[in-house]
């Protein structure tokens, strides 16, 4: 009986230890893949969408269409800059925290967009 | 002469009996291949084709200068992917004048990614100018990634702060000013406190008949915001040059020529030695356009202007490539 009792114990102990494992390896897994990648793409002097809302978590990559080139810089200038993108150069940066990011091209400063994060 | 209420024609504020209008009109023919030329206060234009008519000595100026402008060095898309070929035709052009400038000015935008190549390939080329003295100002895309700091090695060795300097030509006072530093989200070309305060002093003792020439990248006036094409403080600038009889102010940018007087001050801006950008508001955005390829030379170009001691208004002249 006592052996029946501890091997139930133990069945269950490794059953919860198998599932807290379970749960935490998907939670790796959220983590190291975002759920969905977004993409901003860049041409006749727009980022498009212009704003762009998105979980946190997810990384945005900003393709450059256009046949000028472009850069892709926090208003702060300090969050997140991209170095000069030539045509079909690519940036990618991931948004951890919720809150608005606006942004802008460095080189043509009129151009503006913002990313929503969450 | 009647003012006319149009801000291309202005009053005759040399008192030398220049129609305005007539000259402004002869601009419009320099594009295709008019040479104007302002000399004792009489206007007379000669096709390019016969620069072999013109009298000996006609320009009788004291000197003259060319501007280029953005060379984009570096550039290789379908709206021009020869840059270099374009920009040795320029010189070739500037060393047939009938006259040798003295120099060149390079309004910016001398590289297209500011790469150390891009900067080697112009200064190489330029070796074949017939004017040795170049004079620079930077573009937006002359301070990619380094906060100019390239760009201020090579050409800015006597300037201040951003790369803004003055020096004097036979009693001309030239100021190259930078105003595409620090641009903020949304916003224009900006000089910024610190070159302000240096223009005022630079220029406050000087006598008002001194003939200025500012030269800035991006147009120190207002030509269409929606592009960029402006500077956001460029008209704290020109304040301070309120008492000057003659202004000239020569920018880049905008890859077309265009020209506007507003009292004491001439505003022009010179085409682009690499590729041409639409008409305000002709286009949903002011990127590259694209012509067919036997149009390309004849809307780029350079800029003549002569200086003629006595007369306040500088002859500009545009001519093309071709």
């Amino acid at each position: 009986m006592k052996g029946k009792l501890e091997l139930r114990i133990t069945v269950a102990a490794i059953a919860l230890f198998g599932l807290a494992v379970l749960g935490k390896v998907s939670t790796i897994h959220a983590q190291t893949a975002p759920s969905t990648g977004s993409e901003v793409k860049i041409d006749n002097f727009t980022f498009a969408p212009k704003d762009l809302t998105i979980a946190a978590g997810t990384m945005v990559r900003w393709i450059n269409r256009d046949d000028i080139p472009h850069t892709v810089v926090s208003d702060d200038k300090t969050t997140f800059k991209s170095k000069a993108l030539d045509t079909d150069d690519s940036f990618s940066y991931t948004f951890t925290k919720p809150g608005t990011y606006s942004y802008f091209c460095s080189i043509h400063p009129k151009m503006t967009a913002k990313v929503i994060v969450q | 002469m009647k003012p006319k209420d149009n801000d291309l024609l202005l009053h005759d504020h040399n008192q030398d009996g220049v129609d305005r209008r007539g000259f402004l009109k002869c601009m419009a023919w320099a594009g295709t291949g008019a040479l104007c030329v302002l000399s004792g206060g009489v206007l007379k234009s000669y096709s390019l084709s016969r620069l072999s008519d013109l009298p000996a000595g006609h320009a009788k100026s004291d000197f003259s200068f060319v501007q280029i402008s953005d060379s984009h060095m570096g550039f290789n898309k379908a709206a021009n992917p020869d840059v270099v070929g374009t920009l040795n035709t320029a010189v070739q052009k500037i060393n047939a004048l009938p006259v040798a400038p003295q120099f060149l000015l390079h309004t910016g935008d001398v590289s297209h990614l500011s790469k150390p190549e891009e900067f080697d390939a112009v200064d190489q080329i330029l070796k074949s100018c017939v004017a040795k003295d170049v004079h620079y100002v930077p573009g937006e895309h002359d301070f990619i990634g380094d906060d100019g700091k390239q760009f201020l090695d090579r050409y800015g060795k006597n300037a201040k702060g951003s790369g803004w300097y003055s020096f004097d030509q036979k009693g001309v006072h030239f100021v190259g000013l930078v105003n595409v530093m620090n641009l903020k989200a949304g916003g224009l070309g900006s000089l910024g406190n610190e070159q302000l305060e240096w223009l005022e002093a630079d220029v406050k003792h000087l006598s008002k008949s001194t003939p200025i020439v500012v030269f800035a990248h991006i147009p120190l006036w207002s030509v269409y915001p929606q592009w960029g094409w402006g500077t956001d403080d460029g008209a704290q600038a020109l304040s301070y040059m309120k008492k000057f009889g003659s202004v000239t102010v020569l920018n880049g940018h905008i890859h077309q020529t265009m020209q506007k007087v507003e009292g004491n001050i001439t505003f022009h801006t010179a085409a682009s030695t690499a590729f041409p950008q639409p008409h305000p508001g002709q286009a949903d955005s002011p990127g590259p356009m694209k012509v067919p390829a036997e149009q390309l030379r004849s809307i780029l170009g350079i800029t003549d202007v002569n200086f003629i001691r006595g007369k306040h208004a500088l002859g500009i002249v545009d001519s093309n490539l071709v």
